[in-house]
């Protein structure tokens, strides 16, 4: 009995030891959804600013790709990505944000203090909307071609890297598609 | 030229170190001394050639040698030479490096300082230790080697990320792994004594002064992250249980652990099976840190270059240390004496209880880090773990641990009353339980876990000074004398638990009555905030050695007096990033923090922050840090580890 008591940690660490094994293929900023290749579904955003206009599916195929970014002020890495969108949106590539389980005036205060990116907004204080496209936490950016169809999507940080190795080539080769 | 000199440096100390593992390891089984000698040898030249490679690529760094790949992708020739220099460790594998190079000198220390030690057990130790410094050389030279050229060699660098330009963070990489490399000195200890099947007091004296040393920077460390991230990174948090800063928490916790462990087995030659499997994990937990930043199996925001090749690589080198040393546990273990009897109402009970708590605590924050990758293999989910986990099932374990702190101390060894103890107590008791009940009324039932944390740093902190009440109260007669021959190992106790008192205090404070708000501000317009008026007097371009800046000057008129506060956005161009530099008035009482942001026509965007008490977490923390170090400078640890055969201890004796 005691011989079994002094191998349980042997045990335990090779239980875990399997796991970071298997863990290690997996990219954890990579994560298909399932929207990929199709439209997402019909959804109405209200505004997160009193007299705007708000985040519709509609807003998603206006025949030129976009990108949608779910983002909170809660959350760190979202101040990471942040600059990185403000360069886009200066730069001429249309982002709408939808503010995910957020209090619709710390989203407010966020954007006022940080700049606002987005060309439509929309607020999710509950994460209804997100349940519904498939957002499991922020940030997380959806890459949609000009038919409003989802072609890629990012979980984590739109760092510079991500957007000069992934995103942005996709976005050009989006452009260029027929 | 030097990053030849410097690849030819580390290849000699790779083939150094593998002779330094062989070597004695094969001399002590063998009784041949030469062999033993040979290893400390080796391991003295091994800790020269890596600091030579690792002076090598600082020089490349301080003269802009932008043909070695590295240089070129972290440092830039407007970057300030404090800041090159730290650029050295600011890579991945200028990291690697200088994380080889503190295990070189720990060996070296080894080998300098173990002449007290029973030989073959020294060599033991230094076998193992080599063998590590082998796996990380070879990890360094096939997978991350830090002196690749690039042919031609660009005229200009890319500039090291500016958040990390800046003197806290200068230090707090290396004070971080002279903690978790320092672990592993323990773990050679352990593994050495498993190997010997022999474990006593005179190996726990020996062992408790190298975790000192590995936990006082670890502290630190940790600390000064802290601290860091506080000023920074403008979000005005203190800890965010990030994944890379919970892989620094663990070994602490549990590096916390094995010194109150190693405590009972060197006093009374208990726990000996406990103090050895802990001595393993924590260096273990130290290597999974240093897997986590770089294996991409967690998204972090610490992240460094992610290649799972390398991920590969170090999970191997965990799965062999750790492996190998825990299947050789439960071959050995159980043969090892089995200590000291004691009953449970004694110090030996009371740290068999600290040393529960924190290894659930490491348990809590292990799972927690980690549940995201479990629940995706058994399930598919993807999850994310937040504070609200760490505040349910962290906070309420640690409170229990931190009323336990105070009792510890306060024990006799061996056999104690708990009636008695208490009464030792009741005067930090009497005032923890008022100053609870005071704010408890004060704040109602909203304020009833401020009214806890404010009662629970009352008992830490007048507890610990209890510690040496005592102690002076029995001596009073000779008061002068019974200071003055306070050994320093209980001072630095008392200066440890005091350190957990305002760290405490800090976090109970910051969290019961932080505020904060944000508003557009014109020069020459006033705010009042929190009990101060805040006047923005002037916004205005400024530059720096590599950066240019927008700098907010505001004039503050509080209760004590009036002082001025700067924050600014700095823009680095080469780098083509920012970063906000907040304006912090930092006072015991309460911090105020100013961050400004984007400007408009309406103004510029204004946040102000008051955080009452947060400076005493990171006193506290370097507090904790101090009481180590004077612990550590006690004559009995140092002439304990002079003397060459120790004396049996009466103790050990009495009680077999």
């Amino acid at each position: 009995m005691k011989r079994f008591l002094f191998l349980a940690p042997v045990a335990a660490f090779v239980a875990v030891l399997a796991v970071f094994f298997a863990g290690l293929g997996r990219d954890p900023s990579t994560l298909p959804s399932v929207y990929l290749g199709k439209p997402l579904p019909a959804f109405a955003a209200p505004p997160l600013r009193p007299g705007d206009i708000g985040l519709t599916n509609e807003d998603l195929a206006r025949g030129e790709p976009v990108l949608l970014n779910a983002f909170a002020s809660w959350c760190g890495p979202c101040r990471y990505e942040h600059p990185v969108f403000l360069k886009l949106r200066r730069e001429g590539v249309a982002i709408h944000g939808l503010n995910w389980k957020d209090r619709p005036e710390d989203g407010q205060r966020w954007l006022a203090e940080r700049g606002d990116p987005y060309v439509r907004l929309g607020s999710d204080p509950t994460g209804r909307t997100g349940i519904e496209l498939g957002v499991a936490g922020v940030p997380e950016t959806f890459v949609i071609d000009k038919h409003g169809r989802v072609r890629y999507r990012h979980v984590g940080a739109v760092t510079p890297e991500v957007w000069e190795q992934k995103i942005g080539p996709l976005m050009a080769r989006l452009r260029a598609e027929s | 030229m030097s990053a030849e000199v410097g690849q030819f440096a580390l290849i000699l100390a790779l083939l150094l170190a593998l002779v330094q593992s062989l070597a004695p390891l094969w001399g002590a089984a063998r009784g041949d001394r030469v062999l033993m000698a040979l290893g400390r040898q080796a391991s003295l030249l091994q800790a020269g050639f890596v600091a030579l490679a690792f002076g090598c690529l600082a020089y490349a760094y301080l003269t802009c040698d932008f043909s070695v790949a590295l240089v070129a992708q972290h440092s830039h020739t407007s970057q300030p030479a404090p800041y090159r220099f730290a650029a050295t460790w600011g890579s991945h594998e200028g990291s690697m490096l200088l994380w080889v190079l503190i295990l070189a000198a720990y060996g070296a220390g080894v080998a300098v300082f173990g002449g007290t030690l029973r030989e073959t057990l020294q060599a033991r130790v230094l076998g193992v230790q080599g063998l590590i410094a082998s796996a990380f050389l070879g990890f360094l030279i096939f997978t991350s080697n830090p002196f690749l050229r690039l042919d031609p060699a660009p005229i200009e660098g890319t500039e090291l990320n500016p958040l990390l330009q800046d003197p806290g963070l200068v230090m707090h990489p290396p004070l971080l792994y002279l903690g978790y490399v320092g672990f592993s000195i323990a773990f050679c200890f352990a593994v050495a004594a498993l190997i010997e099947g022999r474990v006593d007091a005179a190996w726990a004296r020996w062992v408790r002064p190298w975790v000192l040393a590995a936990w006082v920077p670890l502290t630190c460390g940790i600390t000064l992250g802290s601290a860091w991230a506080y000023y920074e990174l403008g979000w005005g948090g203190w800890w965010f249980w990030d994944p890379v800063e919970n892989a620094s928490l663990m070994p602490w916790l549990l590096g916390t652990a094995l010194l109150h462990s190693a405590l009972v087995l060197e006093r009374r030659g208990a726990l000996v099976s406990w103090t050895i499997l802990l001595a393993i994990l924590t260096f273990s937990l130290s290597l999974v840190g240093t897997f986590l930043v770089r294996s991409g199996i967690l998204t972090s925001v610490h992240a460094f270059a992610v290649d799972p090749k390398r991920g590969v690589f170090i999970l191997g080198i965990i799965a062999a240390t750790t492996g190998a040393a825990l299947g050789l546990y439960g071959w050995r273990a159980q043969a090892l004496k089995p200590g000291a009897v004691f009953t449970p109402v004694s110090r030996e009970g009371g740290i068999i209880l600290n040393n529960l708590f924190l290894s659930v605590l490491c348990a809590v924050v292990f799972w927690g880090t980690f549940q995201p990758v479990f629940i995706e293999l058994a399930n598919g989910d993807k999850i994310s773990v937040g504070p609200p986990y760490y505040a349910l099932n962290f906070a309420p374990f640690a409170a229990v641990l931190l009323i336990l702190v105070v009792f510890g101390p306060m024990m006799n060894w061996k056999r104690d009353d708990a009636r008695r103890t208490f009464l030792r107590l009741r005067i930090p008791a009497a005032v923890a339980g008022a100053v609870a009940l005071v704010a408890a009324v004060l704040g109602g039932l909203k304020g009833l876990a401020t009214a806890g944390g404010l009662g629970l740093a009352a008992w830490l902190i007048l507890g610990s000074g209890a510690i040496l009440a005592r102690r002076w109260w029995a001596g009073r007669a000779y008061l002068g004398r019974s200071v003055r021959t306070t050994p320093r190992a209980i001072v630095g106790l008392t200066l440890a638990h005091l350190g957990l008192g305002l760290l405490c205090l800090g976090v109970t404070g910051v969290t019961a009555w932080e505020s904060d708000k944000v508003l557009n501000m014109r020069p020459g317009e006033t705010v009042a905030f929190a009990g101060r008026e805040l006047t923005l007097t002037v916004v205005e371009t400024t530059r720096g050695p590599n950066w240019e800046a927008r700098t907010a000057r505001f004039a503050v008129k509080g209760a004590t007096g009036g002082y001025d506060l700067r924050s600014e956005r700095r823009f680095f161009p080469s780098a083509q990033s920012q970063t906000t530099e907040a304006g912090i008035r930092v006072g015991p009482l309460g911090n105020l923090y100013v961050s400004v942001g984007e400007e408009s026509p309406q103004g510029i965007v204004v946040r102000l922050w008051n955080h009452p008490l947060i400076v005493w977490i990171w006193i506290g923390g370097f507090v904790m840090a101090l009481g180590g170090a004077v612990s550590l400078s006690d004559r009995r640890l140092r002439i304990g580890s002079l003397v060459k055969a120790p004396p049996p201890q009466p103790q050990v004796q009495a009680a077999e």
